[in-house]
């Protein structure tokens, strides 16, 4: 793919700079993007890439620098002039309607839609044409998070666009829709469509973009060619440091911690998943890691563990004990600690500071509450802790939970728990939205619990997580758990099959694959 | 044809006229939480409406000029509604009842003087020969212009909600105001413009209860419709034909127990006065306890203040 090198620049971005009260967010970006060229905008959260591409978007107006696209001053005023000008956004979140049907809510992103009917048939056309199938008359809130996504890409392929930007596309995706997506990415830009692509994930950009430009703190501080370069050394460029991965101690496992049997719940949201039948055990000292694409049962799963939903006695069992029809607290005392995707209004309050939320879970384990009186000091001190051990950049252990950004909010989350020396973790999404360096620090501190003896159930999309920490993998399928199976030798496409829910083929080919591993 | 000494057309057809102050707030107010607004004050809006009414009605002796002044003191009133929750981002439920009971006081100030005042009459619309078909002609051709109008704007939302560009926008931005806004959907705006229309509908009910209901004014005139039009919109699951059969169902019980109290009923007055609000109680029970259905329909972003900072 030589187009981005020799082509003409389709957009050319010339010292942006943006600011907001107390942050800089851009400060004199420049980079150019070529037509057909499929460029990667690389940095870690908080780098600035979604005020830059909010800014092409014509959400966001800059303070200075300019734009030029092909050839001519762009600067849009709302999302409606870029959109005329060529300019379409796959959003990463919050930009679908679930009550409304597909067609209505590809309507909705376009100015000038034809009548319903005609645009069910473009709908089907163009969707089948680039590989993504889609029926426009289903419900949103009814569709997997990859359809869902091909909604966001159709939307914006109907209007024909000379650039397409995408927030973070894969996130939510399972390896064969990547492969689905990369193959219509790559479709578009061989028919000259520029792509400019957001992500954090090194590997994927390895393998599908022309050229990239890596932002830390607002500023550019490089660009490559990233088929020529490592993950690594761009992973370094992002964080400005050297990384390390994750270093996990093979000790021996200790008998059955965490008992799961035939766990069957109906979901309370009306979009959600049921559970059926979902059993699996914990051993002392092993990561247990549960994959699968939100929406497939992760939340059900994780409140009926934390204990806000109940569940029959046995079906829950810590240590041989039926702890199934107690509460979140009684848990706790049991040993059992756990920690929500949602981490603003689920795992933290968000008006109350770090102090008060370190009380809400840590005062049972933690004997903060004597005779009804809160002990303020001790709380202090265990929130201090928490900020101390597990590096929160915070101002201090006052500041509202709300205050803190996606990443560090997670590891005080996270360090809350963990300091609590459960003998069961089980967190959801640990690293969901957190940048490189924060996330490698929790994959090593739950490596670490494990390594003291708890049990640890990672529920994550990731799949590149799961195998970088877990001893075992389990996929969740609309609301099935398969068999857990051993991370070693488990192959992308084993892991994407069992994601899809072949749960049967995938018995019959584990079977075979001890045969094999037994002949072998 | 008589039962209990009511006639069955004379019901039907009091229950239509008696349905429509409330239908007209509820179809109001259905548009206004489809856009994703809870504005609790229904019941202010609506008395507003009826004093402004009564008010311009009398002075211009236009009973037409009086449904437009009525729906324009409501939008007044509303606009305070709007400032406070769009603008300043209020919390809704409580800028909603303090609405109620600052439309109460007001209303009741700018009546001084009107009490004991007739209202100049609207008159039925003349149907000819319709009119003197047997039952039918009663029940469905003997009403003022607004009683058809209420009616054709029940058809009128229904069919912008379900197949315009207009109403698909308003439902989105009911649905998410942060995709809205992010396909740069002006939210802000098109949610004052909902509760600027919810406004003018309960101040057109409102007019109609002093202006062709009673008609007269006295304080407190609309004792409670407005909150059985926000009970409707529940009721109806934010869906504009059961608005209408909602506000059929609760008017003929108003209309009912009146009848039934002239008819000399054993059952004393106290009882059959509190059964329409009753039956508002008991339905909406019934309805949130189906929560799956119920709550599916409810717009998602519903109650909640839309800042555009991310």
């Amino acid at each position: 793919m030589t187009q981005g090198v020799s082509g003409e620049v389709l957009l050319d971005v010339e010292g942006i700079g943006k600011s907001y009260p107390g942050v800089r967010a851009n400060d004199d970006v420049s980079f150019a993007i070529g037509a057909g060229e499929v460029h990667a905008l690389l940095g870690e959260n908080g780098a600035g890439k979604s005020t830059l591409v909010k800014m092409i978007y014509g959400l966001v107006r800059p303070d200075e620098g300019r734009m030029i696209l092909r050839g001519a001053p762009y600067a849009p005023a709302e999302p409606r002039a870029a959109r005329a000008a060529g300019v379409a956004m796959v959003f990463q979140h919050f930009s679908l309607f679930e009550a409304l049907n597909v067609a209505e809510n590809v309507a909705l992103g376009m100015d000038d839609p034809p009548p319903m009917r005609d645009l069910a048939g473009r709908i089907r056309e163009v969707s089948e044409g680039y590989g993504l199938p889609l029926d426009p008359a289903r419900l949103v809130g009814d569709l997997s998070a990859g359809e869902r996504q091909r909604v966001e890409i159709v939307r914006c392929l109907l209007q024909d666009p000379k650039l397409l930007i995408m927030d973070e596309p894969t996130s939510v995706l399972t390896p064969q829709e990547v492969d689905i997506l990369f193959a219509t990415l790559r479709q578009l830009a061989a028919e000259g469509t520029s792509i400019l692509y957001i992500s954090h994930k090194l590997e994927e950009i390895r393998t599908l973009c022309d050229a990239a430009t890596i932002l830390r703190r607002g500023k550019v501080v490089g660009t490559c060619v990233p088929r020529e370069v490592s993950a690594r050394a761009m992973a370094e460029m992002m964080v400005g440091a050297s990384l390390s991965a994750p270093a996990r101690a093979t000790g021996e496992l200790g008998p059955v911690a965490l008992t799961v049997e035939r766990l069957s719940a109906a979901s309370p949201s009306a979009f959600g998943t049921s559970l059926k039948e979902v059993s699996f055990e914990v051993r002392q000292g092993e990561v247990l890691g549960i994959g699968g694409v939100a929406g497939n049962g992760q939340d059900e799963l994780l409140a009926a563990l934390s204990g806000e939903a109940r569940t029959g006695r046995e079906v829950v069992r810590v240590h041989g004990k039926g702890i199934g029809h107690l509460g979140p607290n009684e848990r706790r005392q049991a040993g059992l600690c756990t920690a929500p995707e949602e981490r603003l209004g689920h795992a933290a309050a968000p008006d109350m500071n770090l102090v008060e939320n370190a009380l809400l879970s840590g005062s049972v384990r933690k004997g903060l509450v004597r005779r009804g009186f809160v002990d303020w000091t001790g709380t202090r001190a265990f929130a201090e802790a928490v900020v101390r051990t597990f590096d929160v950049r915070t101002p201090g252990t006052g500041t509202a939970a709300r205050a803190l950004s996606g990443g560090n909010l997670q590891k005080f989350v996270l360090g809350r728990e963990i300091l609590q020396e459960p003998e069961i973790i089980v967190v959801n999404q640990p690293t969901w939205g957190v940048d490189a360096a924060a996330a490698a620090f929790i994959r090593q501190a739950l490596l670490d619990r494990a390594a003291k003896g708890a049990a640890v159930v990672v529920i994550s999309q990731d799949i590149d997580e799961i195998m970088e920490i877990a001893d075992r993998f389990a996929a969740l399928n609309e609301g099935r758990l398969s068999e857990p199976v051993p991370v070693a030798g488990l192959t992308l496409e084993r892991i994407g099959l069992m994601l899809g829910g072949s749960h049967g083929m995938h018995r019959a080919e584990a079977q075979a694959g001890e045969i094999r591993h037994a002949e072998a | 044809m008589e039962l209990f000494g009511i006639t069955p057309s004379v019901l039907l057809a009091s229950l239509m006229v008696a349905a429509v102050p409330i239908l007209l707030a509820a179809i109001g107010e259905l548009v206004v939480e489809k856009a994703g607004v809870l504005n609790l004050g229904v019941e202010g809006m609506m008395i507003m409406g009826a004093i402004s009414g009564f008010i311009t009605a009398v002075h211009t002796g236009s009973p037409a000029l009086g449904f437009l002044g009525g729906a324009l003191g409501a939008m007044a009133l509303s606009l305070v509604f709007a400032l406070l929750t769009q603008v300043f981002l209020a919390n809704q439920v409580a800028t909603g009842l303090a609405l109620t009971l600052f439309g109460l006081g007001l209303s009741s100030l700018m009546g001084q003087g009107y009490n004991g005042i007739k209202p100049p009459r609207t008159p039925d619309l003349p149907f000819g020969p319709l009119e003197q078909i047997p039952f039918f002609g009663r029940v469905l051709f003997s009403h003022d212009w607004v009683v058809y109008a209420s009616v054709a704007i029940v058809a009128a939302v229904w069919a912008v909600l379900k197949y315009s560009r207009a109403g698909l926008i308003l439902r989105a931005v009911g649905e998410s105001h942060d995709a809205a806004h992010a396909l740069g959907y002006k939210v802000v705006r098109i949610r004052v413009l909902a509760i600027l229309f919810g406004a003018a509908m309960a101040g057109m009910g409102g007019a109609y209860i002093s202006l062709v209901r009673v008609p007269q004014w006295t304080d407190g005139i609309t004792a409670g419709a407005g909150w059985i039009a926000l009970a409707i919109v529940v009721f109806a699951s934010w869906k504009p034909w059961r608005v209408l059969i909602g506000a059929w169902l609760f008017g003929g019980i108003t209309v009912l127990q009146l009848n039934l109290q002239a008819a000399g009923s054993r059952i004393p007055v106290e009882y059959l006065s509190m059964s329409p609000y009753l039956v508002t109680i008991l339905v909406l029970v019934i309805m949130s306890s189906g929560r799956g259905r119920a709550s599916l329909n409810a717009p998602a972003s519903l109650g909640q203040n839309f800042h555009a900072s991310r």
